[in-house]
């Protein structure tokens, strides 16, 4: 009887799945989805698969990473490279970036997922400036002028079944009994330990798959722009994505699509004033901080990050309560 | 013997938090730490467990020394801790926490039986099983903290203050519930702060102090000695 109603919900989530492919594609190809509104679910879907990735990490994981733009950099080079300078086909890009991000996931994570809070958001900080920084100085991939003439392959089929299938890995991931060993994290670490849970291990697991996950929305971006630069992928892209995460609900995929939509859409309006954008995304935090501390679609509360706690409850191991 | 500690020294940075900490545990007893705040309770059962790593020493466990061993592999060899302050996963339910305690178990159906078993010794869990751990009371909490522990399935289970903070009535609920774990076959390392009532419920006692152990002995001995009395019980 239960499983029945998984089935039928499994078998209309496909259908809705299916159903907005083909629509946006037929609307797209009898122009009544213009290129500018292409653009715009492009980056709507890169921001999605982004603040999805990073909501493992920061979310369920509960591990407060300030880089989360450096993947999606170094995923954006390392497509942009494989396309471009090697000539493969796209998917050689993707799975490229993927890997080369996964990769650096996991030599930093090893040594930086030791510290806790505070600790590791500067640390994940610097991170990002060392990647921003060494592309600005390797000549290979064009210094501070960046790379172009990058093909664009990215199209509404490439962006709508990776979007799909982040979301469906990750929120397998999330279910599955990896995946609450990584909620235990976030809940308590010590407690975790305690059960058995190998917290480096999963908290290395969980960053690495985020990092993944930022590579390929890197390449997603890099073969739709024509052309990257390091200051792309610096720590206000870093900030945007954490706080389309925070507006949207740690730990609520659901809440990092619609936040993803939500704030793509108010970016989108605001393009042609800059600096009014940052006063708006100031504004929104402030005010999901005050009336929905949740989140749009949130379970977990902010001050369950240990950033946000004072005292340090981890930090003081099991005897500061 | 089922664990010994043979001249433990842990330190915090530059603080030595235990000098040389030397006990046993028999297979089936009931043993207290007791002591001030700050002696090195929670030191001890976090060296035990394999969460805080110790500097020199040997813990030797049913034979093998695990003072290396990872927490993991602790857990594994079977010991449990139920660390101070419960520590439950507040934003999971009971059940989820129940499972959260089995995670390196994959005899699916023994573990069945053994939310059973959890469930009999605490049928206030049962009634509650779907509900958010965040929203028991403290002496529930206590207990689903205890039966989180008791689903790894350990041959030692360490307690770390189970009164904490609980009114008399329950910590006598706790307490009696502790000896029906032990009666079913688990060994307990108890620390408490309660002496009387640890006292009363152990069968041994080691009192440490500023990270060493002070005074050794049979529970009812050490609950009529004259300095004891004086020091830890309140004259
Ligand atoms: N994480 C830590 N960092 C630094 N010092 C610590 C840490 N944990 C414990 N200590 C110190 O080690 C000593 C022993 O602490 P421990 O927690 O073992 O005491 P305790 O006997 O459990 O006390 P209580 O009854 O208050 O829980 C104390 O001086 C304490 O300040
Ligand atoms: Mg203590």
């Amino acid at each position: 009887m239960n499983t029945n109603l998984f089935r039928r919900r499994n078998i209309l989530s496909l259908f809705i799945i299916v159903f907005l492919y083909i629509a946006v594609q037929l609307m797209s190809n009898l122009g009544i989805i213009d290129s500018y509104i292409m653009l715009n679910l492009i980056i709507i879907g890169i921001n999605i698969i982004l603040a999805v990735s990073l909501n493992l990490i920061t979310g369920f994981t509960g591990q407060f990473s300030l880089g989360h733009a450096a993947f999606m950099s170094i995923g954006a080079y390392a497509s942009a490279i494989a396309t471009t300078k090697l000539e493969q086909p796209f998917i050689v890009g993707i799975l490229m970036a993927a890997v080369s991000a996964a990769v650096a996931g996991v030599i930093i994570g090893i040594p930086t997922l030791r510290l806790k809070g505070d600790y590791l958001a500067i640390a994940t900080l610097g991170f990002g400036e060392i990647v921003r920084i060494i592309g600005l100085n390797v000549d290979y991939v064009g210094g501070a002028t960046g790379l172009n003439d990058i093909p664009q392959y990215t199209n509404w089929t490439w962006i709508y079944f990776m979007v799909i299938a982040t979301v469906l890995i990750i929120k397998n991931f999330i279910n599955s009994y990896h995946g609450r060993a990584c909620i235990a994290i976030k809940e308590d670490e010590i407690a975790a330990e305690a059960m058995g849970v190998n917290t480096t291990y999963y908290k290395v697991l969980a960053f690495t798959i985020g990092a993944l996950f930022a590579g390929i929305a890197g390449a997603l971006y890099a073969n739709y722009f024509y052309f990257i630069k390091p200051d792309s992928f610096g720590f206000m892209k870093s900030i945007d994505i954490l706080v389309i995460v925070v507006f949207g609900g740690m730990g609520s995929i659901l809440g990092s699509i619609a936040g993803a939509v939500v704030l793509s859409i108010i970016s989108a309006f605001l393009q042609s004033i800059p600096e009014l954008r940052m006063v708006v995304y100031a504004v929104i935090l402030f005010l999901i901080m005050v009336y929905r501390p949740n989140g749009l679609l949130g379970k977990f509360d902010l001050k369950d990050l240990k950033l946000f706690r004072k005292g340090g409850k981890v930090n003081a191991g099991i005897k500061g309560e | 013997m089922m664990i010994e500690l043979i001249n433990v020294n842990v330190y915090y940075g530059i603080i030595h938090a235990l000098k040389g900490i030397s006990f046993h545990i028999d297979e089936g007893e009931i043993v207290t730490i007791i002591g001030a705040n700050g002696a090195g309770k929670t030191t001890t059962l976090k060296a035990i467990s394999g969460i805080q790593r110790i500097k020199s020493g040997s813990i030797m466990f049913n034979g093998k020394d695990i003072s290396k061993s990872s927490a993991t592999d602790i857990v594994g060899l079977g010991i449990s801790h139920v660390p101070e302050g419960r520590r439950i996963f507040s934003n999971m339910t009971v059940m989820e926490n129940l499972e959260m305690g089995a995670f390196l178990r994959k005899d699916k159906a023994e573990i069945k039986k053994d939310f059973n078993k959890v469930f009999e010794l605490f049928p206030r869990l049962l009634e509650r099983k779907n509900q958010l751990a965040g929203t028991l009371s403290g002496g529930e909490q206590q207990m689903l903290a205890i039966g989180r522990g008791l689903m790894s399935k350990p041959k030692l289970l360490l307690l770390d203050e189970p009164s904490m903070g609980l009114a008399p009535i329950v910590v006598k609920e706790i307490f009696e519930i502790i000896k029906d774990i032990n009666k079913e076959g688990t060994t307990i390392l108890l620390v408490e702060q309660n002496a009387n009532m640890a006292l009363q419920t152990a069968d041994r006692a080691y009192i440490i102090r500023n990270g060493e152990i002070d005074i050794e002995g049979r529970a009812e001995d050490l609950l009529k000695d004259e300095t004891v009395r004086k020091a830890y019980l309140g004259g």
